[in-house]
């Protein structure tokens, strides 16, 4: 096995064994970026100095005998929403082109202070809107499956990052699947936690009330021993929960005899590919097998979680963004007055799907449309919330497939809006219930393509979450399988 | 003024909490620093920054709330109010709609025509706004070039105290500012300091004819900070209003800006559009539940408010209502005041001493009796001297002078300079017989009856004394030796 | 009857300060009236009495103490912006 196939756990074992350097393992990591990046398009910015520089570190620390941290020389790459201080943070958007924050986001300081290795910030939908990564202002990320695929989104160059075996480990943010569904579409391992579960401190707000950063990797246990760092309360962020962390990857391998796994009927039924049908009962029957009892179960508002969550979503963006103006920071496009400035800037900073996202929200909470729109929306999420409460009494865990057809054409969904929207049919609901949802790799098209699986998870039980993942992981080998990039190059 | 009309005028004051930290981040609220050193990713709303509520900012509101007698709301959250500014960094407002901190309440003013309570609409938390300096023609909106920013002020805590439309005049709307500033002054929730904006106010103006029930259409003039300035804003916008009717015009509901150089207000040119602010509950900061046990401490722990300390003053020290409003207009005042009394200062004395003689020279130098070199026992013991004849009043004033220069006890100076009154028979019989061998002439006046001459004899004894003869010794011992 | 009209995105865009030319307008009034027709399909719910979640875990009372800390050096909250003059950020002039 060449080296950057190793994962996380493995690259770690043998640093710590000094088998090789941290150094080395990032001179790999370069070294691909080198060769992959020009064809798969990931990066936004690579940090070759200073991923060098924080291995040399490692390496003296573990020579001196210091203690180096849990990710002591992992590469690790940031989704370009995350701030890193004194380093480029764009949202893959114009408007914030050339800005570099004054400030670390809370999860890179714990990454930084855990011994990771930064090796530079991935590409994402403009802001975070977007489920195809084409939304990026710069390019799209092609997905290392077939270049001529979508990597999903928005956290698109996080999740192919991990596929293409540039990094083990990535960082992502899902507001309404956007760390799930690239996942699926790149055939790795991406975790959403509980709301208020990992700070949000210096991650760049789309939708406040939906938005969480969690790891991508390529393996459950990778998955887990990042949320292990990054988890865990922040005073700077007023909703992150003070619950204690578990060490996530101390009891991942206990088992799941005896728990319950609830299908929801309205999902299964929903217009899926009939691969993506197959692969949900071939898992059904894995979990069968592994000791797992699995009862349907009823979300009878499935069918309105979509439309509840671009509206919740959009409103909290229009807000967010509002401050894109051209004042403090990115750029300003010069305008006679300050108005025209704003709207200047404002027109030509964004791109159109997160200028649409704006005026959807501005009209959802505008006067006269706020009660139609935004406060529906709203008692709508409660009486998901309550579905999500209600099954949740029956099962411990709930399984869906994570997006309804696997990676898709580039451009085949660019022209209307609501065809991508509707990509995210299973995610937005534990977005809008604030629940932990991870996608594992859960078998492969007729294509060639990554098929993903989601598994919702009771509020802040990510262990049993990861337990049950991995319970699928070590019965199935589709995380082992690699992208045959070689032959596409 | 047309008698026909009415004047009714609702206000919104903005009131400067005193915290040492903003409403959401840990940067300092101190006034005057330079330009944008003051300021964290926090307040200048840098993407990916958070807030977070500061308690003691919760806690002053709480009690400003309580304060005015408003009832505190069992659960209470902040909202966005969106509109673009360049003084505002997140192109959004962190304030409270719906669910504000407190409803209801009310304040008692000194009404022209005698107390009168005015009703409180409710009482909500939320962050200043930056400043902005106009650059050129005049340093004015509308006419400058450019405009810059300082956000120093971004996020310093306020709380928005507004009433009912149940004010009648410019004078009753300063009252109830004055009768608003004691309270929270009072209370320790703000210093109400004008000169550095610490409250400000909005007011709502209509008029309509007397005996009218319905409102007329109303104007807002905008952020006004100086108490004179607000009497006279309301008074040319009423004046403004009447006018327009008279001459059969309709009053434009609008907001107007108060030019203080030229004495009147002006429409600002917003369009009403633009005032859509999409309010939504911030997602950024959970909700507030307060509980009973949390609203009965704060209670607890409110100091006496002042109109009850005016009664107390009246009663208890037997104060009449001028002087004991004085001492109430700020609370280091009546503190003050309290302190001399307990060093066992007759009240009366106490009041006078320390209204007309240290007021009086500490307003002479722009200084605040916070700022005062004389200590309340300092003032109490001087006072105590001269009631009980150790020194004039008229010494007691060339005492306190030195130590309004120096700090030092009166009985020190007294004692240094040998100052204390010259009450020993003996050396007052003495010193009055040299005076009387000295002017015989009046001495013989006084004998064949023309006893005027007596106050000119005691004038001499007492210039003779250095001004230190007790007076009423003076008097009785001259009698005595010309008798 | 389409509730949204190229008036209420010319509206709208105002609010939310984007500048949009002709064909921009046209486009997003197709979009938004298509995507909010999707949206009401929500109006088949019957929400009467129904709360609403704007806060999606039962935290509440989180504060911090009133403690001064560092902030950001003038030079470094002044960095990224495009206008500076006189230690302050520089806007265009401001038209009521
Ligand atoms: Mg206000
Ligand atoms: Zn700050």
């Amino acid at each position: 096995m060449d080296r950057h196939e190793y994962s996380a756990l493995e690259l770690r074992e043998g640093i710590a064994r000094r088998d090789f350097t941290a150094r080395e393992v990032c001179e790999t990591v370069f070294t691909r970026i080198r060769a992959w990046d020009p064809k798969f398009k990931i990066f936004l910015a690579s940090d070759e100095q200073g991923a060098y520089s924080a291995a040399t570190e490692v390496d003296r620390k573990l020579a001196a005998g210091e203690s180096a941290g849990p990710l002591a020389g992992l590469p690790l790459a940031l989704k370009d929403n995350l701030c890193t201080s004194g380093f480029p943070t764009t949202c893959a958007s114009r408007i914030l082109e050339g800005w570099r924050p004054p400030y670390n986001a809370t999860v890179v300081e714990r990454v930084k202070a855990a011994g990771a290795v930064l090796v530079g910030k991935v590409n994402m939908d403009e802001f975070a809107m977007g489920s195809s990564c084409e939304n990026s202002a710069f390019f799209p990320t092609r997905n290392p499956w077939n270049p001529d695929c979508v990597a999903g989104g928005s956290s698109g160059g996080s999740a192919a990052a991990v596929a293409a075996d540039l990094v083990p480990l990535a960082l992502g943010s899902d507001t309404g699947g956007s760390i799930r569904q690239p996942a699926s579409f790149c055939g790795v391992v991406g975790l959403k936690p509980t709301y208020g579960r990992v700070s949000r401190f210096g991650l760049v707000a789309f939708a406040s009330s939906l938005d969480q950063i969690g790891p991508l990797a390529r393996n459950v246990e990778d998955a887990a021993l990042l949320l292990s760092v990054i988890a865990g309360h922040d005073q700077r962020d007023a909703t992150s929960t003070d619950l204690p962390v578990p060490d996530y990857l101390l009891r991942l391998k206990e088992g799941v005899k005896g728990l319950k796994i609830g299908l929801p009927r309205e999902f299964i039924s929903a217009g899926i590919h009939p691969e993506i049908k197959t692969a949900l009962d071939t898992a059904q029957k894995v979990f069968a097998d592994a000791g797992v009892e699995l009862i349907e179960v009823a979300l009878p508002h499935a069918e309105y979680c979509l439309a509840a969550y671009y509206l919740v979503a959009t409103a909290e963006a229009s807000s967010n963004l509002a401050r894109y103006d051209g004042v403090q920071y990115g750029q300003r496009v010069s305008g006679d007055n300050l108005l025209e400035m704003y709207a200047a800037t404002r027109a030509t900073g964004f791109g159109a799907e997160v200028k649409r996202r704006i005026m959807l929200g501005t009209y959802a909470l505008s006067a006269g449309y706020y009660e139609a729109y935004y406060k529906k929306a709203l008692q709508v999420r409660t009486l998901i919330q309550r579905d999500f409460e209600q099954a949740m009494t029956k099962c411990d865990l709930i399984l869906t497939p994570t997006s309804p057809t696997t990676a898709f054409s580039l451009g085949e969904k660019t022209k209307d809006p609501l065809t991508m929207y509707l990509s995210d049919v299973f995610t937005t609901s534990a977005n809008l219930a604030g629940l932990p949802g991870v996608s594992i790799p859960g078998g492969f098209s007729s294509e060639g393509l990554p098929i993903g699986l989601q598994l919702i998870g009771k509020a802040y039980d990510e262990e049993t979450l990861l337990r049950t993942a991995y319970a699928f992981q070590s019965r199935t080998d589709w995380h082992t399988r690699r992208p045959a990039m070689e032959e596409a190059k | 003024m047309d008698k026909n009309y009415e004047i009714v005028i609702g206000l919104e004051v903005h009131v400067e909490l005193a915290t040492d930290s903003k409403i959401f981040c840990h940067c300092p609220t101190l006034f005057g620093a330079p330009p944008n050193t003051q300021v964290c990713p926090v307040c200048l709303g840098l993407p990916g920054s958070l807030p977070v509520l500061n308690r003691q900012a919760l806690v002053l509101a709480m009690r400003a709330a309580l304060a005015l007698e408003s009832t505190l709301a069992e659960h209470t959250k902040f909202d966005r109010k969106n509109y673009f500014y360049p003084d505002l960094p997140k192109a959004y407002q962190i304030s409270q709609f719906d669910q504000p901190l407190a409803l209801g309440g009310s304040v008692e003013i000194a009404a022209p025509a005698g107390p009168k309570r005015i009703a409180i609409t409710r009482v909500h938390m939320e962050e200043d706004a930056g400043k902005l300096i106009h650059q050129g023609a005049g340093g004015r909106l509308g006419t400058a070039g450019s405009s810059l920013v300082d956000y120093n002020r971004t996020g310093v805590p306020l709380i928005e105290i507004v009433s009912e439309p149940d004010l009648r005049s410019a004078d009753e709307a300063y009252a109830y500012l004055i009768a608003l500033k004691e309270i929270l002054q009072h209370t320790g929730i703000s210093d109400c300091n004008m000169e550095e904006g610490s409250l400000r106010c909005d007011a709502n103006i209509s008029v309509r004819l007397r005996g009218e029930q319905v409102l007329g259409t109303k104007a807002e003039l905008k952020n006004m900070n100086s108490f004179k300035h607000i009497r006279s804003a309301i008074e040319y916008e009423a004046r403004r209003q009447i006018r327009v009717l008279i001459e059969g015009g309709q009053v434009v509901q609008e907001s107007r800006l108060w030019d203080e150089e030229k004495d009147m207000s002006y429409p600002m040119r917003s369009k009403e559009e633009a005032h859509d602010y999409r309010y939504f509950p911030e997602p950024d900061l959970p909700v507030i539940t307060i509980t009973a046990e949390v609203r009965e401490a704060i209670r607890q722990s409110l100091p006496e408010l002042p109109q009850a300390r005016r009664q107390r003053f009246r009663q208890k020290y037997a104060l009449n209502e001028y002087n004991a409003g004085v001492l109430i207009s700020s609370r280091e005042l009546a503190d003050f005041f309290e302190s001399m009394v307990d060093c066992q200062a007759p009240a009366q004395a106490a009041c006078n001493w320390l209204t007309v003689e240290l007021l009086g020279k500490l307003n002479a130098e722009g200084r605040r009796i916070t700022q005062s070199p004389v200590s309340p026992e300092h003032l109490a013991e001087l006072v105590r001297m001269i009631e009980l004849g150790k020194i004039s009043g008229k010494i007691g004033k060339k005492v306190f002078a030195e130590m309004f220069q120096s700090g030092r006890a009166p009985e020190d100076i007294v004692a240094k300079q040998g100052l204390s009154q010259i009450s020993d028979p003996g050396v007052m019989r003495k010193m009055v017989d040299e005076v009387l061998a000295a002017h015989p002439g009046p001495t013989a006046e006084y004998r064949n009856g023309k006893t005027q001459t007596l106050g000119f004899l005691v004038g001499r004894v007492m210039q003779a004394s250095g001004g230190q003869a007790n007076p009423k010794l003076v008097n009785q011992i001259l009698k005595e030796r010309l008798g | 009857m389409p509730e949204i009209t190229e008036e209420t995105v010319k509206k709208i865009a105002r609010l939310a300060n984007l500048r949009m030319d002709p064909d921009e307008t046209a486009r997003f009034t197709e979009h938004l009236e298509k995507v909010l027709e999707y949206m009401r399909k929500l109006n088949q719910l019957d929400t009467t009495g129904i709360p609403q979640t704007a806060h999606v875990l039962p935290l509440q009372n989180v504060w911090r103490e009133d403690e001064v800390l560092p902030g950001l050096d003038r030079s470094e909250a002044l960095a990224g912006a495009p206008d500076v003059r006189d230690d302050c950020f520089r806007v265009p002039r401001i038209i009521e």
